[in-house]
C-alpha cells in the first residue's frame, strides 16, 4: 500500500514523493504542494474532512479526496 | 505637470496588499467596476517625493498567471496588455514575509513579463517575532531587483517604497529564471514562428483563455511551422513550469533566508486548536453569529430612533417654512420621508459591515470554511459556501460574487442559487419596522430581547432555507464536474483599524448611493400617482365626504376622510385596489400590496413606499411607526399590522426574491436567463404560500 496524505495522523510529517493522477490541480502545485517539499498535518476537521496542512511553510487545506492522490514518505 | 506613474499592486491574496494601498492612497481612492464586468477596480493617487504623482490600481488578489478566476483572468490582461491606458509603467509585488517562499512564484511570473518589478516583502514587524532573518542586498541581486521591507501595521518602509517607485527607470528588466528550459525545443519553434513577441507572453496566450492585443490563441495555433500541443501535454508543461520556479525559489532562498525554527510559533497552533475544535469550534461560532446579531440589533436603535424623529421634524419643518404648494408638498411629502426611509438602517449596515471586515481580517472566515465543509458538502455546498452565506447577510450582490473561488461548478451554481434566501440588509428596514410593531419589546430570563430573538430566528430561517434548498437542488440537479477543494489558511491578525475602517465607509457610502438613487426615483413617482386622480370622485372628494356624512363631521375628522377618499381613488389607489383580492388573504390591505409589488425593484423601498403613502393620506407629523401602528385592517377591524399579519410580511420579505440588482447578476455570473427566472419564480411562489399559512393559520 502506498502512503498518501490521507494516511498522516495529526502531528505527522511526510515529504511529498507524486501524484497518483495527472488530475491534480495546477493551484495546487501553486500553492507549494510539490515533489520533495515536506508536508505535516496540523489539524483535521469535525468529521475527518478537510485535512489542514503545513506544506513547506505554506498553511492550506484540501479535501481528503485530493490528499488520497498525493504520495508521501513518512518522515520520523 | 509631469507624468503620473502608472504603478500596479500585485499579489497574493492574506499579504496585506491592501493595506499598502490604504498607506500609499490613503483616503484618495476610489472604487468602481471594470467596464463591462462586476470585478472591483480598486485604484488612487499617490503623492510622491519632489511633485510627483503616481497612479496606483489595486489589482485583485491572485496566486499566480494561471488564470482559473475571471478576476485572475482581468490581471493577467492588463498586465499582457501594452496599450491599455492603465498598463502598468513599474509592478509592485506585495508578500508576506512568513511565505516569501509561495509569494515568490508570482513575482517570477511577473518579472518575465518585462515590466520594472519591485518586490515588497510587508509585515516586515513579525520578523523578530518568528525568528526569520533575510539577506536583503543579496535577495536583491538573485531576484534581479529592488526590495522594499515594509511594514504596513507599524507604518515603516512605505517611504523607501515611494522612493523605489520614482526611480523605477533604474530597475532591471530581465527575467530571473528561464522559463523555456522546461521545454526547449517547443519554445524554440514558438521564437521561430512569432520573432518579434516576448516568449512568456506567447506561452501565457497559449495556455490561457485571454486575449491580448491583436494575439489570440487560435491564431498562434493556426500559425504555419509550430505545432501546437495537446491541452494534457499543456498542462503536464505548466507543472513542470511551476515545479522548476519553485526550485529557482528554493535556491535563492536557502542562500538569503534563515528562520530559527525554536521561535515562538504557539499562538496560531492553539487558537487552530480551540477555534477549529469538533465541539468548541461550533460553539464558537454560533455564540459570534447571535452576538452579531444581538448588537446589529440592539446597538443601532438608539441613532436610529433618532433619525426618525429629525426626519420627521425635518419634513414638518419644510411644510411650515416653504410656500404652500404643490412643490412643497413633493419634497415634505414624497422626497423626506422616502430619503428617510434609507438614511435611518446606515446604523445597521454599517455595524454588518464592520462585523463582517472583522471576521475577514483576523482569519478567522477560513477557519469557518475548513469547519465548515464536510457538513456544507452534505447539502452540495462547499466550504466556500459560507463566505458567501454569511456576506449575504450584507447584500446578495457582493455574495454572489464571492461564489468565484468555488472551484466545483455545480457547488458554486448552487450556492449562487441559494444566497438570495440568507437576509441581506435590505430585509432589515422590513423586518425591523415589523418587529417593532407586533412583537412585544420585553426581555427573556431577563437578558434576551423578544425582538432581537425574533430577528436572531429570521437570520436563521434564511440560512435554513438557503441550506435546505441546496440539497433539494443537490438531488435534482444532475451536473458533473471535477471537483477539488484548495483554501489557504492564514496567520492570524489583529485586525487593522484603517483598513476596517475605509472598507466599512466604503460599503456604507455604495449601499446608500446606490440604493438612495432607486429609492429617491421610486418615491417620487409614488407622490405623483398618490397626489392625482383620473376620476371625479378624487376631484371633488369634499362633496363625496359631505354627501356620506352631512355636516356632523369636527374639521378634523372632514379632513381626514376627504384625504382618504382622496388617497383611494388616486392613480395608486386604484392600482392598489386592482391588487388588493390577491394579498388580502395573506392579511394585507392595498397600501401594503402597493410597497410589496414596488419592492420588487428592491426590498428596501418598502418602507419608503409606506411611508410616502402614509404621509399623503395623513396630515398630523408623525414617525413612520406611529402612522403604521394607527392602520385599521380595512376588512377584519382592528389594527392593520397585528401579530398574524406581521407573521406574514415577515415570512413574506424572508422567501421573496425581490431584487432587480440580484437579479441581473446572477444573469452575469451564470451565463443564462435560465437560473435568475428560477429564482424569480420559485422563491416568490414560496413567500406566497408561506405568507398565507402564516397568516390564516395566526389570524
Amino acid at each position: 500500500m502506498k502512503l498518501t496524505i490521507a494516511d498522516l495522523k495529526r502531528g505527522q510529517r511526510g515529504i511529498i514523493k507524486e501524484f497518483t493522477d495527472d488530475t491534480i490541480p495546477l493551484k495546487l502545485l501553486e500553492m507549494g504542494c510539490l515533489p520533495g517539499n515536506d508536508v505535516e498535518l496540523v489539524q483535521i476537521a469535525p468529521f475527518k474532512d478537510p485535512l489542514y496542512l503545513n506544506i513547506n511553510g505554506s498553511h492550506l487545506a484540501i479535501r481528503k479526496e485530493t490528499a488520497l492522490k498525493v504520495e508521501i514518505e513518512l518522515v520520523e | 505637470m509631469a507624468k503620473q506613474i502608472n504603478v500596479a499592486l500585485i499579489g497574493n491574496p492574506n499579504t496585506g496588499k491592501t493595506s499598502v494601498f490604504n498607506h500609499l492612497t490613503g483616503l484618495n481612492q476610489q472604487v468602481g467596476n471594470y467596464p463591462g464586468i462586476t470585478v472591483e477596480k480598486k485604484e488612487g493617487i499617490c503623492k510622491l517625493p519632489r511633485g510627483l504623482k503616481a497612479h496606483i490600481i489595486d489589482l485583485p488578489g491572485t496566486y499566480s498567471l494561471n488564470a482559473s478566476s475571471l478576476d485572475e483572468n482581468l490581471v493577467i490582461e492588463l498586465l499582457l496588455n501594452k496599450n491599455d491606458k492603465d498598463y502598468p509603467d513599474v509592478a509592485v509585488v506585495v508578500s508576506d514575509v512568513e511565505n516569501l517562499k509561495r509569494n515568490l512564484l508570482l513575482y517570477t511570473q511577473i518579472k518575465d513579463l518585462g515590466i520594472p518589478t519591485i518586490l515588497v516583502i510587508n509585515m516586515a514587524d513579525r520578523m523578530e517575532l518568528k525568528g526569520i532573518s533575510i539577506d536583503i542586498d543579496l535577495l536583491e541581486e538573485r531576484l534581479k531587483t529592488k526590495i522594499a521591507l515594509v511594514s504596513s501595521r507599524k507604518n515603516t518602509g512605505i517611504e523607501e517604497l515611494k522612493e523605489l517607485i520614482i526611480n523605477y527607470g533604474r530597475i532591471p528588466t530581465e527575467p530571473c529564471l528561464n522559463a523555456s528550459s522546461i521545454d526547449p525545443e517547443y519554445f524554440d519553434r514558438l521564437r521561430k514562428a512569432f520573432p518579434n513577441q516576448s516568449l512568456y507572453k506567447l506561452w501565457l496566450v497559449i495556455t490561457q483563455d485571454v486575449n491580448f492585443g491583436n494575439l489570440n490563441r487560435k491564431e498562434i495555433n493556426l500559425t504555419q511551422d509550430f505545432l501546437p500541443k495537446k491541452k494534457s501535454e499543456l498542462k503536464r508543461l505548466q507543472q513542470k513550469e511551476t515545479i522548476a520556479r519553485y526550485q529557482f525559489i528554493n535556491g535563492v532562498l536557502k542562500e538569503t533566508h534563515t528562520v530559527d525554527i525554536n521561535a515562538a510559533k504557539d499562538l496560531r497552533a492553539k487558537l487552530d486548536r480551540i477555534l477549529t475544535h469538533k465541539v468548541w469550534g461550533y460553539v464558537i461560532f454560533f455564540s459570534i453569529m447571535l452576538l452579531i446579531f444581538q448588537a446589529i440589533y440592539d446597538w443601532s436603535s438608539y441613532p436610529m430612533d433618532f433619525i426618525d424623529m429629525a426626519f420627521a421634524e425635518l419634513s414638518e419643518w419644510s411644510k411650515n417654512v416653504l410656500p404652500a404648494g404643490v412643490f412643497t408638498n413633493l419634497i415634505s411629502e414624497g422626497i423626506i420621508p422616502g430619503l428617510g426611509g434609507i438614511v435611518i438602517f446606515i446604523p445597521q449596515i454599517a455595524f454588518l459591515f464592520l462585523f463582517i471586515s472583522l471576521l475577514e481580517e483576523s482569519g478567522y472566515m477560513s477557519r469557518v470554511v475548513f469547519l465548515m465543509d464536510k457538513i456544507m458538502k452534505r447539502f452540495g455546498l462547499s466550504g466556500k459556501s459560507v463566505v458567501p452565506l454569511v456576506s449575504g447577510t450584507a447584500c446578495a450582490i457582493p455574495a454572489v460574487m464571492a461564489t468565484r473561488n468555488i472551484e466545483n461548478w455545480k457547488e458554486r451554481l448552487i450556492t449562487i442559487l441559494v444566497v438570495p434566501f440568507t437576509t441581506c440588509s435590505a430585509r432589515l428596514p422590513v423586518y425591523l419596522i415589523i418587529i417593532a410593531l407586533v412583537i412585544p419589546d420585553e426581555r427573556f430570563l431577563g437578558i434576551f430581547n423578544y425582538q432581537g430573538l425574533t430577528l436572531m430566528l429570521l437570520y436563521l430561517l434564511g440560512f435554513g432555507m438557503s441550506v435546505f434548498s441546496a440539497w433539494v437542488l443537490n438531488k435534482i440537479m444532475d451536473i458533473k464536474g471535477k471537483s477539488y477543494f484548495v483554501i489557504e489558511m492564514p496567520d492570524y491578525k489583529l485586525p487593522m483599524f484603517k483598513n476596517v475602517a475605509i472598507n466599512v465607509v466604503e460599503k456604507t457610502k455604495s449601499f446608500v448611493f446606490g440604493a438612495g438613487k432607486i429609492i429617491l426615483a421610486i418615491s417620487i413617482v409614488l407622490w405623483v400617482l398618490a397626489s392625482y386622480g383620473p376620476g371625479d370622485d378624487f376631484n371633488n372628494a369634499e362633496a363625496v365626504v359631505t354627501q356620506e356624512y352631512g355636516n356632523s363631521l369636527s374639521e378634523e375628522e372632514f379632513n381626514k376622510h376627504v384625504s382618504s377618499v382622496k388617497l383611494e381613488n388616486s392613480y395608486i389607489g386604484i392600482m392598489g385596489k386592482a391588487i388588493e383580492p390577491a394579498v388580502a388573504p395573506l392579511g394585507y390591505d392595498w397600501k401594503i400590496g402597493i410597497a410589496i409589488v414596488s419592492s420588487f425593484a428592491a426590498r428596501e423601498v418598502f418602507v419608503g413606499t409606506l411611508a410616502t403613502i402614509y404621509s399623503v393620506g395623513s396630515d398630523d407629523e408623525k414617525t413612520i411607526k406611529n402612522r403604521m401602528a394607527a392602520e385599521v385592517n380595512p376588512i377584519l377591524g382592528g389594527p392593520l399590522f397585528n401579530f398574524a399579519s406581521g407573521i406574514s410580511l415577515l415570512l413574506f420579505y424572508a422567501f421573496a426574491m425581490q431584487c432587480m440588482s440580484t437579479l441581473a447578476i446572477v444573469k452575469r455570473e451564470t451565463n443564462s436567463w435560465k437560473w435568475p427566472a428560477l429564482q424569480l419564480f420559485i422563491m416568490s411562489g414560496i413567500a406566497y404560500v408561506a405568507a398565507l399559512a402564516a397568516f390564516q393559520i395566526l389570524k
